[in-house]
């Protein structure tokens, strides 16, 4: 495990754990917005983050769904990658090895499209000694078999989370997705089912149309929003989903500051994660940690551990 | 490639070329060092005070100079983020992420070059044209437009190397397309292309039958333009790739184009 000395500004603690997993502070990196985080080294020291999620790994590699997979919108964005990825053998073999030094908490974010690619993808990562927790999405809304069938029903929760459960020994994360009537019910599915922490939210479905052409600007015509945009729907299932469960909750959604993964923290997340900002300002995680060092300051907080779910 | 880097720089002139095109000259802070720009790398530009315009625009380094850390940017009014661009005032800072992908491949001294460029397209092949000079190479620019007022950067070409110009209507240059023009009728050592995609196929139709490889910068739609999001992939031999770091310049013998 990463060694984890926590961020300390004069006297305030900024570490957390979220079931086991130790971190030095709050912030972690969305999957999907970071890459394998060596795309962000020219800007930032990795050291200085909680932790980092890794691209979205599946068990064969998958090419994605086709272009344009983009389209902006207002204060947010559209995408429909489609959990393009070159496997998780890939994963071992040639990222695993350069990153794995890092003194943070790598997480690797699994998909798939059947329960037993998820368990034969966490056996596999179970033998990498530098993975304290692994995300499991069930709620990519980009692939037609994508998990998203198993995030959107408490059975299909329950049923992927205790097959992992199985074969992940460490921190296991179940990612939920946002197009569900009450995302409570599904995160205490896979509380019940051993899920040691949830995170949300994923992207929420939506859609463009170029109105020129005449077409969907995505080539699946419909895809995952994200961005500041979404901000406040996944404030509201964050204390939702924290006044639901026992285990912790990881937020993100629109995540863009300090202040904002402070209004997580309030609303009942232990941990955030900042995704799509990373593309504005690559430097948004370590001076997000900063302004939260600052806060605490200026509130008089000790511990940001005492802010957690305060709403 | 040398290190991404994310610093402000400051606007000193701001010169409209036509209705649709201005030129951005930019001072580099002393912070960026000795900055590696190669010709055909791209910087983000953050537009701010655009509430519609969310990402970053991708935006081509017209020319660089390591000196004096004077870049010059080619600007397309193509929506509210680029409009916006092209009207900040000269004083004012930009934030910019860069240099950002790979570049055109410079050949050997004394070989052939054609350069291509197509509306906005033109912008790469001003530090590409300078490079290939310096190395000795000098090239040909066949420059496209719709009109005679549209041919930008004329005499800075010019003094760099020959230039073949078509217009859509004929008021300079040969009438037509420039994917038609006649410099595309013979051989070259390399053929680099930049502008719309109907055009550069042409081009690469041509340079394919007359023996020449042929570069291709591609604009696909780009969100971080650092490798993590995986939005502006384009199809190659080598599976989905993507343009902002493996490209934007392709060989198109790696792309998956009808040619």
């Amino acid at each position: 495990m990463a060694n984890c000395k926590p961020t300390t500004t004069g006297n305030v603690n900024l570490a957390v754990e979220v079931a086991g997993m130790r971190m030095k502070n709050p912030m972690l990196t969305a999957s999907g917005t970071f890459g394998f985080g060596e795309e962000f080294a020219d800007f930032i020291d990795l050291e200085q983050l909680g932790g980092f999620i890794v691209k979205g790994t599946t068990l064969e590699p998958r090419e994605g769904n086709p272009y344009p997979r983009m389209a902006e919108t207002p204060s947010g964005m559209l995408n429909a990658v489609g959990l393009q990825n070159k496997g998780v053998d890939h994963f071992i073999s040639e990222i695993y090895p350069r990153i794995k030094d890092l003194d943070t908490n790598i997480l690797v974010n699994v998909s798939g499209a059947r329960i037993e690619d998820y368990v034969a993808v966490a056996e596999k990562l179970a033998l990498l000694d530098r993975i304290p927790a692994i995300e499991v999405n069930i709620s990519c809304p980009n692939v037609k078999q994508g998990g998203m069938a198993f995030g959107t029903t408490t059975e299909g929760a329950a049923a992927v989370t205790s097959a992992i459960r199985k074969a992940w020994p460490r921190t296991l994360i179940v990612k939920l997705s946002p197009n569900v009537t009450s995302i409570a019910d599904i995160a205490k599915a896979a509380e019940g089912a051993g899920a040691d922490s949830v995170s949300l939210i994923n992207t929420l479905m939506g859609m463009a149309v170029d109105v020129e052409r005449r077409r969907p600007c995505l080539s699946t015509v419909t895809g995952g929003l994200s961005g500041a945009a979404v901000r406040p729907v996944a404030v509201r299932m964050v204390w939702q989903v924290a006044k639901a469960v026992k285990i912790p909750v990881i937020g993100l959604g629109g995540i863009s500051s300090g202040r904002d993964a402070i209004e997580f923290m309030l609303a009942g997340a232990r941990a955030v994660q900042i995704g799509t900002a990373n593309f504005i300002d690559p430097q948004v995680t370590v001076k997000a940690i900063e302004w939260m060092a600052d806060w605490c300051v200026r509130h008089g907080v000790s511990d940001i551990n005492d802010i957690v779910g305060e709403i | 490639m040398g290190k991404k880097q994310i610093f402000d720089a400051k606007i000193t002139a701001n010169h409209a070329l036509s209705e649709r095109y201005s030129m951005l000259t930019l001072q580099l802070p002393e912070s960026v060092g000795e900055m590696k720009v190669l010709p055909g790398q791209f910087v983000e530009i953050r537009v701010t005070d655009s509430p519609s315009t969310y990402l970053r625009r991708p935006i081509s380094i017209c020319d660089y100079d390591n000196m004096t850390r004077v870049m010059t940017l080619l600007i397309r009014r193509a929506g509210e983020g680029t409009c916006h661009l092209c009207d900040l005032p000269e004083g004012s800072a930009v934030d910019i992420v860069g240099p950002l992908g790979n570049g055109f491949s410079i050949p050997p001294e004394g070989s052939s070059a054609l350069l291509a460029g197509g509306g906005i397209g033109v912008a790469p092949l001003m530090l590409l044209g300078k490079r290939m000079k310096e190395a000795g190479v000098k090239p040909t620019f066949l420059l496209g437009a719709r009109t005679a007022s549209e041919i930008l950067l004329l005499e800075e070409f010019s003094s760099i190397g020959d230039v073949a110009i078509s217009t859509d209507d004929g008021s300079a240059g040969e009438k037509g397309y420039a994917a038609d023009n006649s410099a595309l009728s013979k051989h070259y050592d390399i053929v680099c292309t930049c502008g719309p995609k109907p055009m550069m196929v042409g081009i690469a139709r041509n340079a394919r039958r007359n023996g020449s490889p042929c570069e291709v910068s591609l604009e696909n739609l780009m969100a971080c333009g650092l490798g993590a999001c995986l939005c502006c992939v384009e199809p190659t031999l080598k599976g989905n790739l993507r343009a902002c770091v493996e490209g934007p310049v392709f060989n198109t013998d790696m792309l998956l184009w009808d040619l």
